[in-house]
């Protein structure tokens, strides 16, 4: 296996340790910006599925101001926004390099996208259902958690698999505020050494995990269409 | 009981204002089916939120069961004088069931879960929820189903479904809303024997809103009959459906009775709709007396006249009939006008649609 690697792509055997650094790099700020910008992400998107017109909470002022927000750091493509982002990374977090300075950039850079997704996703909860859970007297909270969340869960984890997977390309752009990650290992130990080898290999790892990931998505997805992922039996 | 009064909701469009309920008073005693019949647009649906505050009318005094006197102003509603808040209209909610059309289960809970959606968190045990859980599909017939996902189910089944859940929380009061229009005319008649079941076994009290006549005839005691938001017709089904005064009301009943084909076959000038003169072509409905008498054959015997039947149709609401015959009547002038006087007499009501010796 070793004389194999070593034989197809040398360079990147003679820079392994520094591949192995840049994986885990980008696994970092995967998980952790990722988890972050769930968690973010899907309480914005509640908040714009319900307080917009004829939501079960309308309110004309949170919308409009979260709706703004989002559109506004939509709109900024990643690579400006790590830098305009500088300070206030640096301000929060103490520092704006490293993968601890990619954290927040990649945060502001998913939540905008995911709280859209989240929305659309919630958005395809049929109204009668929510009308049915009213009836039965579920407020607030249990209209969001019983049944929007719920019912549109195979729709949510397809937006979730969309999700992570422009994270992805996300990470190795935060390679430019030194980062590291696998962006930056392909472009300076692959390209600008001109080891095209180290630029194949970051590709056939990028693409083996985007498609792992969707795949885990799509199956998920489809294992929760009109049925729980769960379910307990009471015959 | 339920009693509305001067209910009036009107909806802000941008394409201006729409008066979905306009003035409405009616009452449903306990136990009762009340049944609200009129075209899509009418307001009936409107009228049935504002029942359980899904819709908060502008204005009016309604009382639902324990919930008495809550008035609305101004879209807002007060009970024993203070506001009522989100929390107090869940609160109330808890105590009316509703179905709907398109039964609106969660599909992705299975029957017991969707049946188990009131009753979880309210402080009930698992036990409890399973028991009544239990208890709810033998009385709607499903225990087989349990643990289905409701993409399983046919339609009428997902209603039962939806009927068990509605009435999981032992509300005295069922709204039901077109629960039948998107059935086939079978799981329609299961669940309209289903309904006056429950109706009679739970006395639960049932409002009804439709657009089909036959759902009305089938177990609505009383009925109320709606035009642009308005109630133009009350009473009970019998007295309604059999002297109807509104125009609408008359309209919905030539759609649901075969007699109502009469009109277009005379409009289409059809074989069987030609006089000779001297014939006349009559609509005879008869009243609770004339039913089970032999009126048209005495009729024909008396004056030697000759009733040829175009259509006929006799049904009973109530143990009431209803309904009549329409056909060709034929003789000699005084003795077809003698037996249309006999006839009325006899308690039939006669009604002339066309006339030979005009033609």
């Amino acid at each position: 296996m070793e004389a194999w690697i070593k034989e197809i792509a040398p360079n990147l055997y003679t820079y392994r340790a520094k591949f192995f650094t840049a994986c885990s790099a980008t696994v970092e700020m995967f998980w952790k910006a990722g988890l972050i910008a769930f968690v973010i992400g899907l309480f914005f998107g509640v908040l714009l599925v319900i307080t917009k017109k004829d939501g079960i909470r309308q309110n004309r002022v949170v919308y409009q101001i979260t709706n703004l927000i989002i559109n506004i750091f939509r709109s900024i493509p990643f690579i400006i926004l790590l830098i305009f982002l500088i300070p206030l990374t640096r301000a929060l977090v103490g520092t704006a390099i490293g993968v601890k300075g990619a954290i927040l950039p990649l945060v502001f850079g998913t939540v905008p996208f995911y709280s859209r997704q989240v929305e659309v996703a919630l958005s395809g909860v049929e109204e009668g259902k929510i009308e049915a859970a009213r009836s039965m007297g579920s407020g607030t909270l249990g209209l969001i958690f019983r049944v929007y969340l719920h019912e549109a869960l195979p729709d949510l984890i397809r937006v979730t698999t969309v999700t992570a997977i422009s994270l992805i390309g996300l990470t190795t752009m935060a390679g430019a505020v030194g980062a590291g990650g696998i962006g930056s290992f392909a472009i300076n130990y692959g390209q600008n050494q001109n080891h095209s080898d180290i630029v194949n290999v970051c590709v056939a790892v990028l693409l083996a995990v985007t498609f792992v990931l969707q795949s885990l998505g799509n199956a998920l997805a489809k294992r929760t269409t009109n049925r729980s992922l769960f379910s307990v039996r009471h015959k | 009981m339920i009693e509305v009064s001067h209910l009036k909701k009107t909806y802000h469009l941008k394409s201006g204002d729409v008066t979905a309920i306009d003035d409405v008073s009616l009452r449903v005693e306990d136990g009762s089916i009340y049944g609200v019949i009129g075209y899509s647009g009418a307001g009936k649906s409107s009228l049935v939120r504002c029942l359980n505050l899904l819709e908060i009318p502008d204005e009016g005094v309604l009382t639902m069961g324990e919930y008495r006197d809550i008035e609305i102003r101004n879209g807002e509603p007060y009970y024993q004088g203070k506001r009522m808040d989100t929390r107090q209209q869940n609160e109330m909610r808890r105590g009316i069931g509703m179905i709907f059309q398109h039964f609106n289960l969660l599909e992705r809970s299975t029957v017991y879960d969707n049946i188990a959606y009131p009753l979880k968190y309210t402080g009930r045990s698992r036990e409890e929820i399973r028991a009544r859980v239990t208890e709810l599909l033998e009385l709607v017939d499903l225990m087989d189903k349990i643990d289905v996902f409701p993409s399983q189910l046919s339609g009428g089944q997902k209603q039962r479904v939806a009927i068990a859940r509605a009435l999981a929380a032992n509300p005295k009061i069922l709204l039901s809303d077109e629960a039948t229009s998107a059935l086939d005319p079978d799981a329609t008649e299961s669940i309209l024997n289903l309904l006056k079941n429950l109706n009679r076994r739970l006395g639960i009290t049932i409002v009804l809103i439709t657009h089909e006549m036959a759902v009305i005839k089938t177990i609505a005691d009383r009925v109320a009959v709606m035009e642009n938001g308005k109630i133009v017709e009350e009473g009970s089904v019998y007295e309604v459906f059999s002297n109807p005064q509104a125009e609408i009301t008359k309209k919905f009943i030539n759609s649901s009775s075969p007699l109502g084909k009469i009109e277009r076959m005379i409009a289409e000038d059809s074989d069987f709709t030609r006089l000779n003169p001297g014939e006349k072509l009559v609509k005879l409905i008869f009243q609770k007396e004339s039913v089970g008498e032999p009126v048209l054959t005495v009729t024909a015997r008396r004056f030697g006249v000759t009733l040829n039947i175009i259509l006929a149709n006799v049904e009973y609401l109530h143990g009431n009939p209803f309904g009549g015959t329409i056909g060709v009547l034929s003789g000699k002038p005084e003795d077809v006008e003698a037996a249309i006087r006999f006839l009325e007499e006899s308690h039939v009501k006669v009604e002339v649609l066309k006339d030979g010796s005009l033609d």
